[in-house]
């Protein structure tokens, strides 16, 4: 049943079938995303309660989810890696942590942009934007145990040891709402059953979420492909492709 | 359009600095995101292709230098048999 899954095990295949991805996933970004912001700034109604400081919710609630998102996948790779000791989960878990640490941080950067003419400040140290930080600060920490070895297996195994305790924090950021009291809204969009939004704001976010998840596939298969060459360095089909990108540059400089 | 003008657009209903900015923080964190992700996918490639020079580099001086060890051999056999 998995058996069609086994050649994508093998380095080479992943690469040239990332590779191959790549110009679609562009293109689809930049359809989605474009459709997607026009929509939010210009064409979506303004809230009635919130006027037009409403519109920063259209990137805040992606990168907020996409934050937690991105965690979960790298959890999924961490684990992958840890168990059958799998060597391209390691190297998509180290394509996916500066992403989610972007995200991470535009949700927070956003979250207080917005949080300043709604609620008056632009920082409060509740649940929601604590544990939102300390996600933040999980990221940074496997960014840096991937960087900080020479040995790539043993940084992917201590990242990874890292990012499944840090999973705990996954459902603390997501229920930390209904849990404590706190000045952040209860979520509209993911509501079981009917999100109590009106159509005319649901659409324009639904295009900047998939355009956003695009945009993540596309900077995770760029990531994804420089972490494979990195970790086959001295594999001969590196080694062949490489040579020939050097020959292709110089023949370009003349 | 939800906006009359121009100005308008920009003003956001008043919101207009806090809006532009979770924007324009946004588009600039992911634009250095992506560039910086394609920059280090060309310097993987040349660092790649700097280490397999110097390799060949020392192939190659290991070649010679076998080389002149036969020759010198070579030479100091032949003193011999003379």
């Amino acid at each position: 049943m998995w058996k069609w899954l086994h050649p994508y095990a093998n380095p080479e295949v992943s690469y040239h079938f990332a590779g191959k991805l790549l110009p679609w996933l562009s293109a689809l970004a930049a359809l989605f995303l474009s459709i997607g912001i026009v929509w939010a700034l210009a064409f979506a109604p303004a809230d009635y309660q919130q006027g037009d400081s409403f519109r920063i919710f259209y990137i805040h609630v992606p990168a907020a989810s996409l934050s937690m998102g991105i965690y979960f996948g790298m959890a999924v790779a961490a684990f992958t890696s840890l168990v059958w000791q799998f060597k391209l989960a390691d190297a998509s878990a180290a394509a996916l942590a500066p992403v989610g640490a972007t995200f991470t941080a535009i949700a927070l950067i956003t979250g207080a942009a917005w949080g300043k003419p709604m609620w008056g400040t632009w920082w409060i140290w509740d649940a929601r934007l604590t544990s939102e930080l300390i996600l933040l600060f999980l990221y940074l920490g496997v960014i840096a145990l991937h960087s900080a070895f020479e040995d790539k297996n043993l940084a992917g195994k201590a990242a990874g040891i890292l990012t499944l305790v840090g999973v705990i924090n996954l459902p603390i950021i997501k229920y930390s709402v209904e849990w404590w009291n706190t000045l952040h809204q209860g979520s509209t969009v993911s509501k079981l059953g009917k999100p109590s939004m009106s159509a005319d704001m649901l659409w324009p976010f639904l295009f900047c979420f998939v355009g956003f998840i695009l945009l993540v596939s596309v900077i995770v298969c760029i990531r994804f492909r420089s972490e494979i060459l990195a970790r086959n360095s001295i594999r001969p089909w590196v080694r062949t492709l490489v040579s020939k990108h050097i020959k292709e540059e110089n023949n370009n400089a003349v | 359009m939800q906006f009359d003008s121009f100005s308008a657009f920009i003003n956001m209903g008043g919101y207009g600095f806090y809006v532009w900015l979770s924007f324009g923080v946004a588009t600039a964190l992911l634009l250095i995101l992506i560039f910086s992700s394609i920059l280090g996918h060309k310097k993987v490639i040349k660092s790649i292709a700097q280490r397999k020079q110097r390799e060949d580099k020392l192939r190659q001086v290991r070649k010679q230098r076998q080389q002149q060890d036969k020759q010198l051999k070579a030479k100091l056999s032949e003193e011999v048999t003379e």
